[in-house]
């Protein structure tokens, strides 16, 4: 079973919570919460500053980059900014500021390393293609009943759950039974 | 009226403290509720713990309702809130691989941030691989820019429009599903600690 471990809040509070930060996004913006996009500006400016003559070739990255002023001061940005700041704080009042790896007991931190990166270069991959990612489309777009942000949600949870038992090794005691 | 125009009241650097601050709450929300940890998250698709489902529809349900009520009190201009297009295959597909990534790194991008924030390792490299997994689509989706922007694209509908129904009775429906996955996650939680326990398993 797994380790409970204290201090969590109870989930209904947590959702509770967030969902009451997620409104007053609506009424203080007029949009919703987001992760991955402020993720992505910070790539296409990395990517722009490396080699910024395959910019101006790329209809992609010169919608993501080349807008009016500096890409990086965008809302998607200052939020990450705070997400981080936020788990900082919460990490430090509850004592889970610490460096450690969270993984399955029967893997080792080096596999557990390779599969979050791993795991992350597909995510990133999916998020980009579905254009947000639990943030914006699952809670964000699920909130004001967006349909294609519905379907997104099934399909992250159908994905997820389909390849969850092709990589139990990865998470789970054992295969006992 | 709402929603605000922060910029015109308190400028763009304002504006750009609310975006922190709101950040802030949305982290810490994200850190409390356990998703600084992949083993918490992981753990929903093998329906140990159903933490992730409670917190997130949890969330849509308090968000959707406060929403709903401040637009019936005449609060809020809900019709100048923000919905997401709907652009139906690159979103199931993306999700779909969105998913297959999240059970394998055990992290989405926001509470792998969060992981990041609390110093723990695997969420950085679930961000590192977030970003080159970014990269290697902004790389390759130039050539294949019409799926992504025309597959299936029907602009911002809403699950209302979808089955022409009153937005009340949509909301209603949508929390009347979220109640029915409470009871069954309390369940399934039941019966797995049941078996764990009688199983003399730790």
């Amino acid at each position: 079973m797994t380790r409970k471990q204290k201090g969590y809040m109870n989930p209904y509070v947590a959702g509770g919570f967030l969902g009451v930060v997620l409104f007053l996004s609506f009424v203080l913006f007029g949009h919703g919460l987001g992760a991955s996009g402020g993720v992505a500006k910070i790539v296409g400016v990395v990517q722009d500053t490396v080699a910024p003559g395959r910019t101006d070739g790329s209809a992609y990255l010169v919608d993501l980059v080349r807008g009016a002023g500096n890409p990086l001061d965008t809302w998607l940005v200052y939020e990450i900014l705070g997400v981080m700041i936020g788990g900082f704080l919460s990490g430090i009042l509850s004592g889970r500021l610490r460096p450690e790896t969270f993984k399955g007991p029967r893997i080792g931190v080096g596999t557990r390393w390779a599969a979050a990166f791993a795991g992350g270069a597909i995510a990133g991959f999916g998020v980009r293609l579905a254009r947000g990612c639990t943030s914006s489309q699952a809670l964000s777009g699920g909130a004001v009943l967006s349909a294609g942000s519905w379907a997104f949600m099934f399909s992250v949870f159908g994905g997820a759950y389909l390849l969850a038992y092709f990589v139990r090794r990865l998470w789970t005691e054992g295969d006992a039974r | 009226m709402m929603p605000l125009d922060l910029n015109a009241l308190v400028g763009h650097t304002g504006q750009n403290l609310f975006y922190v601050l709101t950040g802030i709450g949305f982290g810490f929300a994200l850190e409390q509720a356990g998703f600084g940890n992949a083993r918490n998250l992981a753990a929903q698709f093998y329906l140990k713990d159903m933490r992730v489902l409670k917190v997130m529809f949890s969330a849509i349900v308090t968000a959707m309702l406060l929403l709903y009520w401040a637009g019936a009190l005449g609060w809020v201009e809900v019709e100048r809130v923000f919905v997401n297009p709907t652009h139906l295959w690159p979103g199931i597909l993306g999700g779909f691989i969105f998913g297959v990534g999240f059970v394998i790194g055990g992290y989405c991008p926001g509470t792998a941030l969060v992981s990041l924030s609390t110093l723990k390792l695997d969420g950085l490299f679930f961000v590192l691989g977030l970003g080159a997994g970014m990269f290697v689509f902004g790389e390759t989706i130039d050539g294949w820019r019409a799926f992504w922007d025309r597959s299936g694209f029907y602009g911002e509908v809403t699950l209302m429009q979808v089955f022409g129904l009153p937005a009340g009775v949509v909301v209603l429906a949508v929390v009347l599903m979220a109640l029915g996955m409470f009871f069954g996650a309390e369940k399934i939680e039941a019966y797995f600690a049941r078996r764990d326990a009688e199983g003399g398993r730790r």
